[in-house]
């Protein structure tokens, strides 16, 4: 069924507002999305009704509160096709890849082993396991990108020839040029040439677009952040193969995560709870179920279809505008919602400023991927995104804004 | 925020039509590399130097409207000022970007069009870039080199 938009977006408050007489065109979901009423009130209920801390009382309230948080652990699993087990909330998507840096990059690997990485990382994806690479003397290589913004998958393979890469890490939808990867093709040629090897994906931009199956991905781990899928700021999680987990060294180490505490040492807690030191999120997790609860009341493949056809829509609509340049590609079965573009002659950031003053909300800039911006050899681009609340009424505003730009700044 | 608060008409003029924009300078003195990696505005300056003075100043790069125009208008408020009064004028500048009067509105000349800016903290930076450049290109003489490169954090 094709999603009611207009439902949507009666859940968003913050549509209404007007900004210097201008309606807020929202297009910058790919940096964080907005929040539904739902999620809100989840967040609200428990702070309302349920307040207490987690896995300590053992009082009714506190049942609720935990309840509620390891739901939430369950409700995400189910999202996204795996063991709750495997589930560990954190901050964000880069806290996630933190802990997997962490634990197990820089606990377990050594000079002999390479990772594998790619150009067109966040660098949420990429910093923290350069740096677990050169704490450990291991090498890293990068899988290039082709013109049309594609993974090169004959340079990875190359790069994978030798047999040496035992961790790698890459994303699932870019969140500059839009591109999908192939994660079960790549991963299995990561497997093919070391299968002991460890696949590790970043979802930040694929778990609120797309259909996920952890499983169906064949993949070791995988980061989301709750706040680009409709969910509250400060919770994401790492989901894991439990026997990943249960090889890593724990990240913080604290309450909660111990079973066992001495003067002088300690025992860890079972997986997951071994990476969730301190008091978690409660609130977030209760709000996130929510989130994830909306997104399966749409149905991930009716949101996939909107943004399919929508981006298209995008595609058309920059099409008309003269000095256009899209980045990523053009086949819409290939991208995601998130599309990065030039206009000739003008910098993102005055772009930006044009729109913004007429309420059209995008992202200029670099968008926490340099590495990216240095192989597409622009200094920043102008990134539109849009979600279940967008319909092709936003796309107006965007054109009419980046024509007033052309005109505005041209010398 | 209005696009005219931020985009005076001097100011597009300078983005237009940038005075002193040359990727080259002959007996320069000074050249300097500023950069700004969280816009991706690069700057290159040079100055010529006579008798302690500003002789020639010309800057060329690549960046937002607001980056540019403002080295441009630094260019023409700069030439033949002595080494010092120019530093001055650059801290001036500085000031103002900050929020405070400037001390010297008729000698910043177009500089003063960017007090705007100041109302819009991601955009300040750009509106440094080409003083801050000035004032290290300067420094960078009175400490008898001939270049210096710097990359401008957050
Ligand atoms: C592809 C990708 N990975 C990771 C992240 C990091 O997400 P967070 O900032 O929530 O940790 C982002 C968000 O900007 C992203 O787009």
């Amino acid at each position: 069924m094709a999603i009611d938009v207009a439902a949507v977006r009666r859940s968003l408050p913050i549509l209404d507002r007007e900004l210097d007489g201008h309606r807020l065109v929202y297009l910058d979901s790919a940096a964080s999305s907005l929040t539904p009423e739902p999620v809100l009130d989840a967040m609200d209920r428990y702070y309302r009704w349920s307040r207490s801390n987690v896995n300590r009382g053992v009082y009714p309230l506190a049942e609720e509160a935990t309840d509620l948080y390891e739901g939430a652990r369950t409700v995400l699993a189910g999202f996204l096709d795996a063991d709750p087990t495997g589930v560990v909330f954190t901050k964000n998507a880069t806290e996630a890849c933190n802990l997997l840096a962490y634990g197990y990059v820089r606990a377990h690997l050594g000079p002999d082993d390479v990772l594998l990485s790619t150009v067109m990382e966040h660098h949420a994806n990429l910093v923290p396991f350069t740096q677990a690479a050169a704490a450990v003397g291991a090498e890293v290589r990068h899988v290039p990108i082709t013109p049309d913004g594609l993974l090169d998958l004959d340079a990875a393979a190359e790069l994978l020839a030798d047999g040496r890469v035992t961790f790698a890490a890459f994303v699932h939808v870019s969140n500059v040029l839009g591109t999908i990867n192939d994660v079960p093709r790549l991963t299995r040629m990561v497997r093919d040439a070391n299968d002991r090897a460890v696949v590790h994906v970043d979802g930040a931009q694929a778990a609120p677009h797309l259909p996920v199956s952890f499983r169906d991905l064949g993949i070791d781990s995988y980061a989301i952040t709750g706040h680009k899928m409709l969910g509250p700021t400060g919770i994401g999680a790492l989901v894991a193969r439990p026997e990943l987990l249960e090889r890593m060294e724990p990240f913080l180490t604290g309450g909660d995560m111990i079973r066992d505490v001495t003067l002088t040492g300690a025992t860890w807690n079972d997986v997951p709870h071994k990476f969730e030191a301190g008091t978690p999120m409660i609130a977030e997790a209760a709000g996130l179920a929510a989130a994830v609860g909306l997104l399966e009341g749409y149905g991930m493949a009716a949101v996939r279809a909107h943004e399919r056809e929508l981006t298209a829509q995008l595609l058309d609509a920059l099409g008309t505008v003269a000095g256009v340049t899209v980045h990523g590609p053009k086949d819409v079965d290939l991208r995601g919602g998130a599309v990065s573009f030039a206009l000739d002659g003008i910098h993102p950031h005055d772009v930006g400023a044009m729109l913004g003053s007429r309420g059209v909300c995008v992202r200029v800039g670099h968008h926490c991927t340099k590495p990216l911006m240095r192989c597409l050899d622009v200094a920043a681009t102008t990134r539109a995104s849009s979600y279940v609340y967008n319909d092709v009424d936003d796309l107006e505003p965007l054109v009419d804004g980046l024509e007033a730009a052309a005109a505005f700044f041209a010398r | 925020m209005s696009m005219e608060d931020l985009y005076q008409e001097i100011i597009l003029d300078h983005y237009r039509k940038p005075k002193n924009r040359a990727p080259e300078l002959a007996d320069e003195a000074v050249h300097v590399h500023h950069s700004n990696p969280l816009c991706g505005d690069e700057m290159d300056l040079r100055i010529r130097v006579v008798d302690d003075r500003l002789d020639a100043v010309v800057f060329d790069g690549e960046g937002c409207s607001i980056s540019q125009a403002s080295a441009s208008a630094m260019t023409q408020a700069a030439v033949g000022r002595e080494l010092k009064d120019a530093l001055d004028l650059a801290e001036d500048f500085r000031r103002m970007m900050h929020g405070d009067d400037p001390a010297r509105p008729d000698d910043l000349g177009d500089g003063i069009a960017f007090t705007g800016v100041a109302k819009f903290p991601v955009r300040v930076k750009c509106a440094l870039l080409g003083w801050m450049a000035l004032r290290d290109a300067i420094q960078t003489f009175e400490r008898g080199a001939s270049a210096h490169t710097v990359t401008h954090e957050e």
